[in-house]
This record gives C-alpha cells, structure tokens and sequence, in this order.
C-alpha cells in the first residue's frame, strides 16, 4: 500500500534526531511535527520569525500576532524566541538550522527542486524556500511520487523553473525512501506491500538498487 | 529628546506622492501598518512599488490599493492567496518581481545599513539569479543583490515614544524592523505610543534613530488569515 500523507510525515519524523533545530515547510512537511517522539529535544523554526513553535492554539486563545510561515495561528512553547525576519534568514543561510524539510512539485537526480512557480498558471512566489535550499545542509522532500495524471515526480531533468540547484539529500514519497547520491535516486526503502518493480514503473529518473530493499518501519 | 510624533495618519503619510516607492512591514496579515495603507488608499496615489512579503487578501492589506489599480510594481517573496493580484499579474497589468524572502530581508537591512550589496547563494541556478552577478566564495556560486532604495517605509510596532523607540510583538515583528532606515522617511504606526522613559532602554528592539514619524493607530482589526485550533481533550 502506498503511504498516506500522514505516513510520510511519520517516516519522515524518524530522520529528526535529539538537538535539532527544524524548519518545516507547509504542506505535508508541517505534519512532521506531530510525529516527532517526545522524549528527545527538538525545536521547531518558522521563517516568519519564531523558533521554538507549538501546537495550534485552543479555540478562543489565537493571537493574529502570533502565527506560522503558513500563516496558521500557532503558540509557543517555553523557551520560544522571536526575531525579525533578517535574523530568521541568518539562522537558515548561516546553517545554523539542521534539517529542512520541504515538499515539491519536481525533484530530479541530481538533486533539483522545483517547487514554486507553473508557467502562465500558477505563482505564488518561493518564499523562503530558495534561501532554505540554498544554504541547508540536510534537505529532505516529502512528496508523493506521481502528480494527479500518475507521471513520476522523480525525474532526470526538472521541467519547471527551479527553486535550487544540486540540493536535495533525501527524497521521501508515498511509495519509497530515496538518496540522491551520485546523480540518480539511490532506493532505501519501500513503502510497506510496495514492489521494486512498481517504484520502478513508476518513476522516470534513474534508479539505483542495491541488493533487497527492506519495507520502511515508523 | 528629539521628538518624532505627528498627529495622525494624515501627518504622518505628508509627502507621499504617486509614482513613489514604498516599503511595507508585515508577514501575511500580521504586523502589517493597517492605517498606513488605508491612507494610501484614500490619498489615491497611483503608479507606486511597493516592497512588502506579501499583497495582503483581496479586500484587506495591501489588497485595498490592488482593487483600486493603485499598485504599478509589487516586489514580494509570496502573493498567493490574493485572487486579484493573481488576475493582475496574468493580465500583466502589474508588474511582479518575485525575490527569494530572505534575500528580501536582507536588502531592506543593506537599505538600513548602508551596504549597497551582498552576496548570497539563494536563487544561483534559478530565474532569480538571470542577469545578475555572480561569484563563487568558498567552492559555492553566490548572488550580487543590491539594498533597496525607497521613498517611504510604513512599519508597525506594538509600543513607541515619542522618541520613535519601538517595540514588537510576537511574529508580528518579521521585516518591520528591517524596513525601519531603510527608506528616505520611515513612518511608524503603534498600537500604544507612550511618553519618553515610559519603555525600558534595554528592551527597544528599533532606537528612534531609524524612524521619521511615529502616531498611534485610531484601529486595529488584526485580521488572521487561517484560524487553526486545537479541542481540548
């Protein structure tokens, strides 16, 4: 069974250690949190300019002057500072936040994202994802793996602009676990009941397989 | 003390002029300068840049001058969210330069500061770095990206005296204090201007060096773009 988006967060909380600083991006990356286990320290960076994030807020506590890089009414948790967003962009290209991670619309073997703009149809702008991939160290993209006419998202050459070059380190999606090593998508796992044969079907960049690929664990 | 406070908006936004280029603080909906703009909407200036993250939603923030074509150039890391601003920008009635949010930042800063340039690896590869120049530190391509130079900047703060000291609140800070210097006149707009030696020195976030005009706001709505809550259990 392919993943829920649920289930990628999940796999993905795994990769956040004890002592990290995160930054997490909207979509399927903000589900991140919610699965991070709790007995090790973590803290959460939103770009707006807050780090150490909580949960939502109990209806009838929301701030409008206390919110996410998505926007969302958030609260903070003990230990929370606040800054500006100079300083905010220092932590994230001074490499001061440890992991990143991100969703995408494209993600090719070399490691280029795309994941901000389709030409003539939709723009939103990239936000603080071009200074994030830039500059962080240990990017994951949480994604799923085909769009909604079932093409690979995992692809030789991105076909939309880009939003950074050479970046990404791990690609985690709804049917798999992928490095980005070497320029090609080296398989780590597979989503649980999912064959080598249909990752492989169902992605266009070159793979790499290694010997039997063990079903992810949460 | 050099006293920086005008009477109300009116005072404070003396001088803005069409064609003009503004910078304005906030990040969404929060900590944006709610009674600058509505001023600007009602001064009816036209052909302006504005430097802001965001263009606000269809019928608040920023979105106000949109509806009214007021806006020539918009110079922002994220529009989504805002259906005329869209419609506008896919016409190309609007001109849109789309800037990475943290090179954003730090063009106000450099504005600020008084550095005319800085490198940064944000955008090498992409659209973003087409044109400019670039330059590799330490095994990795950089960026040149230049301060901003603008006539206006429009920031708000939770507290200010009458010196222009501010300070803010929460996530509502974002690019206000970058933007505070940063352009020919800063107007500060407060929810509470208090008297000189009222606010503790050792906690202004922006001295009143960097601000022109400071007033208290008649208003506040604080919109909040997406309400999310938890249920108690």
């Amino acid at each position: 069974m392919a993943l829920s988006k649920e289930q990628i967060a999940q796999r993905i909380a795994k990769e956040v250690k004890n002592g990290y600083y995160v930054n997490l991006g909207i979509g399927i990356p903000t589900l991140v949190a919610n699965f991070v286990r709790n007995d090790i320290a973590v803290e959460f960076q939103s770009e707006n300019g807050i780090l150490g994030m909580g949960p939502f807020p109990f209806a009838g506590e929301e701030d409008p002057d206390l919110i996410n890089a998505g926007k969302q009414t958030i609260t903070a948790l003990p230990g929370a500072s606040f800054f500006d967003s100079a300083t905010s962009f220092s932590m994230i290209r001074g490499q001061h936040v440890d992991l990143t991670i991100l969703g995408a619309m494209e993600v090719s073997q070399n490691g280029d994202i795309a994941n901000w703009k389709v030409p003539g149809k939709m723009v939103k702008g990239m936000g603080g994802a071009m200074d994030l991939v830039a500059s962080a160290d240990n990017i994951i993209v949480a994604m799923m793996h085909t769009n909604r006419a079932g093409e690979s998202k995992l692809l030789k050459e991105c076909s939309l602009p880009l939003t950074g070059v050479n970046c990404v380190k791990k690609v985690v999606s709804n049917l798999a676990v992928f490095e980005v090593l070497n320029g090609k998508f080296k398989l780590l796992e597979r989503a649980p009941g999912v064959s080598v044969e249909e990752i492989k079907a169902a992605t266009e960049g070159d793979l790499v397989i290694e010997g039997e690929i063990p079903e992810m664990t949460f | 003390m050099i006293n920086k406070v005008v009477s109300n908006v009116s005072e404070a936004c003396k001088g803005v002029d069409s064609g003009m280029t503004f910078m304005l603080g906030g990040f969404g909906l929060s900590g944006i300068p709610e009674n600058s703009i509505a001023e600007l909407v009602r001064l009816n200036v036209n052909n302006v840049t504005c430097i802001s993250n965001n263009a606000g939603v269809d019928n608040f923030g920023l979105g106000q001058l949109l509806q009214k074509h007021q806006i020539k150039k918009m110079i922002s890391s994220y529009v989504g969210e805002n259906a005329e601003f869209e419609r506008q920008m896919l016409s190309g009635e609007l001109e849109v330069e789309l800037i990475p949010q943290g090179t954003l930042a730090q063009r106000c800063l450099a504005a600020q500061s008084g550095i005319p340039a800085f490198y940064t690896p944000a955008g090498y590869g992409t659209e973003v770095g087409e044109g400019k120049e670039f330059r590799e530190f330490n095994g990795k391509m950089h960026l040149m990206e230049k301060a901003f130079v603008a006539d206006f900047a429009f920031v708000k703060a939770w507290k200010g005296d009458e010196a222009g000291n501010l300070i803010f609140k929460g996530t509502a800070r974002n690019f206000n204090p970058n933007m505070c210097g940063a352009a020919t006149i800063t107007v500060a707009e407060v929810e509470e201007l208090v008297p000189v030696g009222t606010l503790d020195p050792n906690q202004i976030h922006i001295p009143g060096i960097f601000v022109q005009r400071i007033f208290q706001g008649e208003k506040y709505e604080k919109r909040i773009e997406q309400l999310t809550v938890r249920t108690r259990n």
